[in-house]
């Protein structure tokens, strides 16, 4: 679908810089999550400043796709693909704002974790880390190429992200019980599998969103475990 | 195509139209609901035009036209040697691209219809019929106080909702427009727009436009013609959202060509 161009040209330039924005975003968001998680296993307070100051870039792009979205919908009248395609467009910015946030609120929790190397599913959540961004990352080519099926294989992943935070949640539990001192890290870890848990769901409505872009057709009603 | 659950009032069956040797349209079927817009889009010399001027024979006009197929206006056909063809287009008026009003009074391009189908016994029974049509094609308040004034003296969008008027006066059941805001400026087509939308449901209303919008905008179904054919109809919202046919799409997202 898509693959011919527009008789008017600038018609194609300005979906073009669409895609090229989105693309923009989710590869800072993908790389603000993956930082965040290695700022967190190193201890990186330096680094995890730095990727809250940088999700000011994340929410200026966004800002810059619904200009650019308005825009092509007031001067170009896009029209069925087009137009799903620039709706889905302001709707995935959105998204990936929110990703940014996670991984900003995943970055501000990192000088408050003291003793995270004694608790063990630390080292579970870079892996989960991994996966929810990886979904991030094939969600959005699936949104610049078109393809109903890549972001169908984005939601089945979800459930590896879902199974990663129940695991991490029972371990997290279990260690709190055990050692009622580590209770304060373990719960900021635990929100920090929250927070990821919230990505691969981020991920999955975008492919919802690409998907319908792509084909037409709502992927509505399907079932998606760990929403809460 | 969906089936509709509405009240049919001109149906098309397998109808093609030739100009000489040349097939002009090919095996189009379709409905006409009485209750919706229905706009026909398409690219330049795609038939919408001639398929259009089947539905109240105006085809008859051209000698070398010839059409094939069965058209049914309220289940009776509009080729039958029985129907009469003047009666036919009273009953399917036509709008046509630039407003050809009659040289003569306002009130005279209304009253003409109803007086020579006799549709208006006495004066009285004339001034109504000539408020009435021009109060539903929304240009009363603006000529009451010059009906004598020449029809060819309004500007383009009034000598327009005249000609509508004029369409009207002789109470016809189906009302045919080809490309009838073409030669009008944005605010007298938003007029016409906003008049086709007020006409809706009082009239079966078939509109021809090359303007994508306006059939986004008037209309409920949009059927969509390309060198000759029907290649999809249906809803509007449809048709301009999540077009099933490709070539379809690459026309209204104008990848066409």
């Amino acid at each position: 679908m898509g693959t011919t161009e527009h008789t008017v040209k600038a018609f194609d330039e300005d979906i073009g810089e669409l895609r090229g924005l989105i693309s923009e975003m989710g590869g800072r968001a993908e790389a603000a999550i993956v930082a965040a998680m290695d700022a967190l296993v190193k201890s990186d307070t330096r680094a995890a400043g730095r990727i809250v100051s940088e999700d000011a870039r994340i929410d200026d792009l966004e800002a810059q796709v619904e200009r650019l979205a308005v825009r092509i919908i007031a001067l170009r009248a896009p029209m069925a693909d087009d137009l799903r395609e620039v709706v889905a467009a302001i709707k995935i910015a959105g998204v990936i704002e929110r990703i940014g946030d996670y991984a900003k609120n995943i970055a501000k929790r990192v000088p408050l974790i003291e003793s995270r190397r004694t608790i063990e599913p630390i080292s579970l959540l870079p892996a989960m880390a991994n996966t929810a961004t990886e979904m991030v990352h094939d969600v959005l080519n699936a949104f610049a190429a078109r393809n109903a099926q890549g972001a169908l294989d984005v939601v089945e992943r979800d459930k590896v992200v879902d199974d990663f935070y129940n695991s991490i949640f029972r371990t997290l539990v279990t260690f709190m019980m055990e050692n009622p001192k580590t209770i304060g890290e373990a719960a900021h870890l635990l929100f920090v599998a929250k927070n990821l848990e919230r990505v691969g769901d981020h991920a999955t409505n975008v492919a919802e969103m690409v998907y319908y872009a792509a084909t037409g057709e709502y992927l509505a009603d399907r079932e998606r475990g760990g929403e809460d | 195509m969906e089936s509709m659950n509405q009240n049919l009032k001109m149906t098309a069956r397998d109808v093609s139209v030739f100009y000489g040797e040349k097939k002009a349209i090919d095996a189009v079927s379709i409905d006409v609901p009485l209750e919706d817009v229905t706009a026909f889009i398409g690219p330049s010399g795609c038939g919408k035009s001639t398929f259009l001027r089947t539905l109240n024979r105006m085809n008859d006009t051209i000698s070398i036209a010839r059409v094939e197929g069965r058209i049914e206006l309220d289940g009776e056909d509009i080729y039958a040697p029985s129907m009469d063809v003047v009666q036919l287009r009273a009953r399917v008026g036509m709008v046509f691209q630039k407003p050809n009003p009659f040289p003569k009074s306002i009130y005279e391009n209304v009253a003409y219809g109803p007086r020579i189908h006799g549709l208006a016994a006495t004066k009285a029974d004339m001034d109504q019929v000539v408020e009435q049509s021009l109060r539903r094609a929304g240009l009363w308040d603006e000529v009451k106080d010059r009906l004598s004034d020449s029809g060819t003296a309004l500007s383009g969008g009034q000598q327009q909702r005249l000609c509508i008027a004029r369409a009207i006066a002789v109470d016809p059941e189906v009302i045919l427009m080809d490309e009838p805001c073409s030669a009008l400026d944005p605010i007298a087509t938003a007029k016409i727009e906003e008049l086709i939308h007020e006409l809706r449901g009082r009239y079966a209303i078939v509109i021809v436009t090359h303007n994508m919008q306006q059939a986004a905008r008037v209309s409920q179904r949009t059927a969509f013609f390309h060198l000759g054919s029907l290649v999809e109809y249906g809803e509007t919202s449809e048709i301009f959202t999540n077009p099933r046919q490709e070539r379809t799409k690459d026309y209204i997202t104008g990848r066409y060509g």
